[in-house]
């Protein structure tokens, strides 16, 4: 494969190997010792674009499979009537090398391909289980046709449940709800809710639903009656009327991928959701850490002369945002004493989950919160597992449990 | 430390680079115009091996006389090689890092011996 660069120059690449590409990660991995202790990622990603003809295998509807499976044709390539995904540069104009060459990296035909992918991103960082989330699935809820989210949510569920979370168990997810159909999101918590791997459910946040809306109660009051959490993915959408006044990508990440979570966070804590469903645990995905100390600020801030605006309120926003969870990446290590600041309000200790988001552009390795100055080592733990462990109610990976004694 | 070959300097064209290890130090050594550069493949940000990504000319903005934006062109005479895990670049003549000049791998110097090139290694 030949990689376009600059100068009318290019590169000539014959190989990929995920283990070779973190071969620096594993070492980082074994100077910390990352053996003793359990590391669960909350939030890393796979492309179910490239398992689309066994995902459409599982759609009911035949109308829009064909019309898929059509579309694939044609274009050649990605999912066609699909993905609502528009322009992007998550590859740096291929600079991130992996996003070109991935399809070139060789798998056993023993087990799916993305497991085996999965094992070795996982053994090479020093992952024991991670929440596994798709790709370009991230910006479906911008899709025109509420019932092409519908029908390619409960595929890709259908999916992911039987050929990838059944036969490895490291491997969690939170399953994709339809979050356009408040009654279709009901039935997929029915329907998935207690399947083996599934740890919870998850809304992306790239879309135009207030999560306030009367017809998500029900939903809510059965992920609390199930003790499943439900998150927020962060995601951009560049044909937003406000972001598209941006004309870099910089610019559209570093904005869009908090933008959509401040949104949802401000309308479910003013509407007073934390006390209507006060066991209902929810986790921020994807927006870094950055904007935490912000929103509880200003809301806090508001919140003392607005009061009778959020009534049913009983303790600050900031409260609130403290009994929530965050993940982790992107994490901002860009002043060390505002980020020690950022992990004190948010109760880092018990709220903070580690996530590496790879294979994207942005990963972060656990090395980003274990060599962290001002963590002591069980903070560093709970942070890159344990607080992750009691969330999702975990089984010790295999061969930790002298470890976590 | 014994330097260490790096390769034939008939076998090591401009523009390509070779990955050297000196003890348990990975070493990333670039041939380019008409100069030898070597640099710790160690990426300031995660520790990612800066040295093996992609090659990309500057990318410099274009202005007018007037100070309006008339688009965008890779710069005539500065490299930079790109980290692959997150795309952090370093200048490879000086091994400083595109975004931020403080910032810089830790060098080492080549030396051509007949047709042998060497790194000398600390």
């Amino acid at each position: 494969m030949d990689l376009p660069l600059s100068d009318f120059r290019k590169m000539e690449v014959a190989e990929f190997d995920t283990s070779k590409l973190l071969a620096h990660a594993s070492k980082q991995a074994e100077e910390r010792g990352y053996h003793r202790f359990p590391i669960v990622d909350v939030d890393s990603h796979h492309y179910e674009t490239e398992a689309i003809d066994e995902i459409l295998d599982y759609m009911d509807d035949p109308v829009i499979q064909q019309l898929a499976r059509s579309a694939r044709q044609a274009t050649a390539k990605g999912p066609g009537v699909l993905s609502p995904g528009g322009v992007g540069y998550q590859d740096m104009g291929g600079r991130v090398m992996r996003y070109a060459t991935r399809g070139m990296e060789k798998t056993p035909k023993d087990r799916h391909r993305d497991i085996h992918l999965a094992q070795r991103w996982m053994d090479a960082i020093g992952i024991d289980i991670a929440i596994m989330f798709p790709t370009p699935m991230l910006q479906l809820g911008l899709h025109p046709q509420v019932e092409v989210e519908v029908a390619l949510a409960r595929a890709y569920n259908r999916w992911l449940c039987e050929r990838v979370l059944a036969h490895e168990p490291r491997i969690r997810s939170m399953l994709y709800l339809p979050f356009n159909d408040a009654e279709a999101s009901y039935k997929m918590v029915q329907e998935f809710g207690a399947t083996k791997g599934v740890v919870g459910f998850m809304v992306t946040s790239a879309r135009y639903r207030p999560v306030h809306h009367n017809s998500y109660m029900k939903t809510y009051a059965l992920l609390e009656e199930m003790n499943l959490p439900l998150a927020f993915h962060a995601g951009y959408n560049w044909n937003d009327q406000t972001v598209g006044m941006m004309n870099k990508f910089i610019s559209v990440h570093a904005l869009g991928f908090v933008f959509y979570n401040m949104v949802h966070l401000a309308n479910w804590i003013t509407n007073g959701l934390p006390e209507r469903f006060p066991k209902l645990k929810v986790l921020w995905i994807e927006s870094g850490l950055a904007w935490v100390p912000f929103m509880m600020q200003r809301f806090d801030n508001e919140y003392m002369m607005r009061s009778s605006e959020a009534p049913a309120l009983k303790k600050l926003p900031s409260d609130y945002m403290r009994d929530m969870f965050f993940s982790t990446q992107p994490m901002e290590i860009t002043d060390m004493g505002m980020l020690e600041q950022t992990f004190r309000m948010l109760k880092a200790d018990t709220q903070l989950l580690y996530s590496s988001d790879y294979p994207h552009w942005d990963f972060d390795l656990p090395s980003t919160i274990y060599d962290l100055p001002f963590l002591d080592e069980t903070a560093k733990r709970n942070i890159l597992g344990g607080n992750a462990m009691r969330l999702f109610n975990l089984d010790m990976p295999v061969g930790k449990m002298a470890a976590a004694e | 430390m014994p330097d260490v070959f790096v390769a034939k300097f008939s076998e090591f064209p401009e523009g390509d680079r070779r990955i050297v290890s000196a003890g348990t130090t990975e070493i990333g050594v670039f041939h380019w115009a008409g100069q030898f550069y070597a640099y710790e493949n160690l990426c300031l940000h995660q520790g990612g091996p800066a040295c093996e990504g992609v090659m990309m000319h500057k990318v410099e903005d274009v202005l007018g006389a007037d100070r309006t934006f008339q688009g965008q062109t890779f710069s005539k005479g500065e490299m930079h090689f790109v980290c692959p895990w997150h795309g952090y670049e370093y200048d490879v003549k000086t091994g400083e890092c595109a975004a931020d000049r403080k910032l810089k791998l830790k060098s080492f110097e080549v030396v051509r011996r007949g047709e042998d090139i060497y790194v000398v290694a600390d």
